[in-house]
């Protein structure tokens, strides 16, 4: 059962093909990484599976009918816009408006959705705290609870944990890894190619809006593939304490 | 709700205030005895046919405004957008004017209320198309002075035409506006349009709150932003025109009541329209009490007062922002 | 007869004399008038001789405001700018106490002479204005009867009644008027009081409809339509004002007989004599 597929989706700046001809498919209980250097077209491929963006190709996401598609996929954009100054707790709820029926109060199993995510993601202490206050770290914390609490089988993030500090950067990963051994997928898109490799389960690289490399982190983030895509070297070794991956040079 | 029922009761007292306000040296017991029992004595005709559509007017007019105001800032998320600023009480004033300088009002008395909705929706156009996506607030300011002084250069001009001797002094109704010698008449006028006009901008509340995150985020949580724009530009040309034709351009009250009751709902868009609907009516209410009892031989503008309690505030607000609009 | 004037001669020099005198006398009386004021013109036209009058303002070919306006017909008219006049070649320019002063004084300055008429403010205004016209115009004994026959129809229209109903004179934007202006006298002399005065108007000023309402008139006498729409005018129309069922709203009875103090004020109490004893009558 595909959470997700995407055949040949391409889109065009123009002439330039910023996405072209992506092909892939995402079944329950991937945590997928979604790698790629600067402008290789990550936010744009992610937008155009979820339909905001016009595209040719198939994408499953995009051909459902908004309501299902909000029940189906969360989206976590990389602008981390709050508009205005709520509660943390109100915010998270947020999360919960494509299960509401119309202009209802939150019922006890959007409660409890809530109250899940803020205790995945340690929010605890924070609930009513008015979140324009927040340091950036934090709120992009906030932010991946709303996403949590949406409640989806499928979890998109375009880079949720750039700004976290070391801890929360690692939380954040396991509680995607959770997700994906209880059943659902997620998709991240992310630059710290170490935590990619150590909490994801398969790895999407892109380079010029192609699909350079998919597969499990040890046969996409070869030293070839390192290389060519990132221009970088690397140290890559399965260690004890599971696989290290650390760019050392720029080779270009 | 708490808020909602202290509300509620405000706008109820406000209203009963408003119809004792006036000329008239009756006590309050009589005066609402006689708009009770509708004998046909001068007080009766003053109590139904002339206090009575004016308070009502107030808190119509003050609802769609304040209901509006919200509207705008949600959809826009600025706390600067408001009808009167942004120029969209300028333009339906236009197609007031318009209307009934052409004499088309006569003919056909609904032409009124169209004129001042058609101009509306155009100028909302305008702004959205000028100030779009989270437009800037400078963007959005800038659109609206020009919209405005457009307005208001095109009214003094079809004004000045006129053949009748009194229509030039009207731009003082048309930019500050009025509720002075309101009848039936114009309840009637305005009610369709501002029901309708409420009932698009109420539904809009899910899409605004979800709007907090970005349209993005929106949009993947299933608000569809293209119906959501159309039924703001609707909601806001309806309620906007249809007060701006029996009233005259009353600014301010979408700006003022959103920003002093954010807090006290949360800060969340949905509940700030409702909040706002009655928080507006509340201020109208109140203004158009003080015009009365201030100086009761001169005819104050309700405008006037709008303008000294909403201008302190908007530059308030300018000061408070300006390190976001540099 | 050495030291002695002839008789012959005597009369010789009071006959040229005399003549000479007449002469001034007749050459006193101008022959080219100008007219820049609507109530003036009207005055004017009333008392000038044939061929006095060279321009009319153009007031006075408007039917809206002029009483005279089929008479007035025959005349050129202009624009009550000083340039325009002083081209016409006036000896006299017949203005109002409220034409711009800064025309007045051009004229002035260019060697005109410019009579200034005050607007009436009674009745008994009208004959003052009549004989300063007559005066200017070197037409008094013309002018002289004309304010005898004034008298005479005023006398006449203007037998005060037993019972004086209660009227109010209502104007764009809320407007009214008092006993101590040519309107509120007009209301007078047909037989009504003024409602005005029970709330302290003499003059003019704005009554509110609440006011006016709480008053109960007898009557609401309406001000005039004016050409095109302005909203200010709505307040003509409110429903309150046909909502009492004791008071008649009169249409629009003042018209261009009540603007300027002449003779045709008259007509405006006669019309207003009759609304009266209709309401006498519907009654």
């Amino acid at each position: 059962m595909s959470l997700l597929t995407l055949r040949d989706l391409t889109v065009r700046r123009g002439d330039c093909p910023v996405v072209d001809h992506v092909s892939f498919s995402v079944g329950p209980g991937e945590c997928i990484g979604l790698i790629g250097p600067n402008g290789a077209g990550k936010t744009t491929l992610l937008r155009a599976a979820l339909g905001l963006l016009p595209a040719s190709g198939d994408s499953t996401l995009a051909a459902l009918p908004a309501l299902e598609r909000a029940r189906t996929a969360a989206w976590m954009p990389q602008a981390r816009e709050i508009a205005w100054p709520v509660t943390v707790e109100r915010l998270i709820a947020l999360g919960r408006i494509p299960h509401l029926p119309r202009g209802a109060r939150l019922r006890p199993e959007d409660r409890a959705a809530v109250d899940a995510a803020i205790a995945r993601m340690e929010l605890e202490s924070y609930r009513n705290r008015t979140a324009t206050q927040l340091s950036g770290g934090e709120q992009g914390r906030v932010l991946i609870a709303r996403a949590l609490a949406q409640d989806t089988p499928l979890l998109i993030a375009d880079e949720p944990i750039a700004g976290l500090d070391p801890a929360h950067q690692i939380a954040t990963m396991q509680v995607f890894e959770t997700l994906a051994a209880e059943g659902r997928s997620v998709i991240v898109s992310l630059h710290d190619l170490g935590l990619a490799a150590r909490h994801c389960t398969r790895l999407l690289m892109m380079e010029r809006g192609r699909l350079a490399a998919d597969g499990a982190p040890g046969e996409v983030l070869t030293p070839e593939n390192v290389d060519r895509v990132f221009g970088v070297s690397a140290f890559y070794e399965n260690t004890a304490q599971g696989p290290v991956f650390q760019p050392m040079t720029v080779t270009r | 709700m708490r808020l909602a029922i202290g509300m509620v009761l405000l706008v109820a007292a406000l209203f009963v205030a408003s119809l004792l306000s006036g000329q008239a040296p009756v006590g309050a017991g009589q005066s609402l005895q006689a708009l009770v029992a509708g004998d046909g004595t001068p007080l009766s005709v003053v109590m139904r046919e002339i206090r009575l559509p004016r308070a009502l007017l107030a808190a119509m007019i003050g609802a769609v405004l304040g209901l509006s105001g919200a509207a705008m800032q949600g959809y826009l998320r600025n706390p600067l957008a408001e009808p009167g600023l942004i120029g969209i009480s300028g333009a339906a004033a236009l197609g007031a004017v318009l209307a009934i300088q052409t004499g088309l009002s006569l003919m056909f008395p609904l032409a009124l209320p169209l004129a001042a909705l058609g101009m509306a929706v155009l100028a909302v156009l305008l702004i959205l198309m000028l100030a779009g996506p989270r437009g800037a607030s400078i963007t959005l300011i800038l659109a609206g002075i020009a919209i405005s002084a457009l307005a208001g250069a095109l009214i003094s001009l079809a004004l000045n035409l006129s053949p009748n001797p009194f229509a030039a002094a009207d731009i003082v109704f048309w930019m500050m506006g009025s509720l002075a010698d309101r009848s039936f008449t114009h309840v009637w006028l305005a009610l369709p349009f501002m029901a309708v006009g409420a009932a698009l901008l109420a539904s809009l509340g899910r899409g605004l709150d979800a709007l907090t995150l970005g349209e993005d985020a929106a949009q993947a949580m299933g608000v569809n932003l293209t119906g959501l724009r159309l039924r703001l530009v609707l909601g806001t040309a309806a309620c906007v025109g249809a007060a701006t034709a029996v009233a005259g351009a009353i600014g301010f009250v979408g700006l003022v009541v959103p920003h002093l009751l954010r807090p006290a709902v949360g800060a969340r868009p949905s509940a700030l329209l409702w909040a706002s609907a009655l928080g507006g009516a509340a201020m109208v209410l109140a203004a158009d009490i003080a015009v009365r009892e201030l100086l009761p031989a001169r005819d104050l503008k309700l405008g006037v007062l709008m303008a000294l309690v909403g201008a302190p505030l908007f530059l308030h607000l300018i000061y408070k922002t300006r390190k976001e609009m540099a | 007869m050495r030291g002695c004037v002839r008789p012959s001669k005597v009369i010789a020099l009071i006959a040229a004399l005399v003549l000479t005198g007449a002469a001034a006398l007749a050459e006193t009386a101008p022959k080219r008038v100008v007219s820049v004021n609507l109530c003036t013109d009207q005055l004017a036209l009333m008392l000038a001789a044939p061929g006095q009058i060279v321009s009319l303002s153009h007031l006075s070919q408007d039917p809206d405001s002029s009483s005279m306006a089929e008479a007035a017909q025959a005349y050129p008219t202009n624009g009550s700018g000083a340039e325009e006049v002083y081209l016409l070649k006036p000896d006299l320019v017949l203005a109002g106490s409220f034409t711009a002063a800064s025309t007045i004084q051009m004229l002035r300055d260019l060697g005109i002479r410019v009579e200034q008429f005050a607007p009436a403010r009674s009745l008994e205004d009208v004959p003052d204005r009549i004989a300063q016209m007559g005066a200017a115009l070197g037409r008094e004994p013309q002018a002289r009867a004309l304010i005898r026959r004034f008298r005479a129809d005023l006398a006449r229209l203007s037998i005060s009644p037993a019972h004086r109903p209660r009227a109010a004179l209502y104007y764009v934007n809320s407007y009214t008027v008092g006993d101590r202006t040519l309107a509120g006298d007009i209301l007078r002399a047909a037989g009504f009081d003024n409602v005005a005065t029970e709330v302290g108007f003499a003059r003019g000023g704005t009554l509110a409809l609440e006011q006016l309402i709480l008053l109960a008139p007898d009557v609401i006498i309406r001000g005039r339509d004016y050409p095109g729409q302005s909203r200010a005018e709505e307040v003509l129309a409110h429903p309150a004002l046909h909502a009492l069922h004791q008071t008649r709203v009169a249409g629009t009875l003042t018209d261009r007989d009540w603007i300027c103090g002449t003779p045709m004020v008259l007509s405006a109490v006669e019309k207003l004599r009759d609304l009266r004893l209709s309401l006498e009558a519907g009654e």
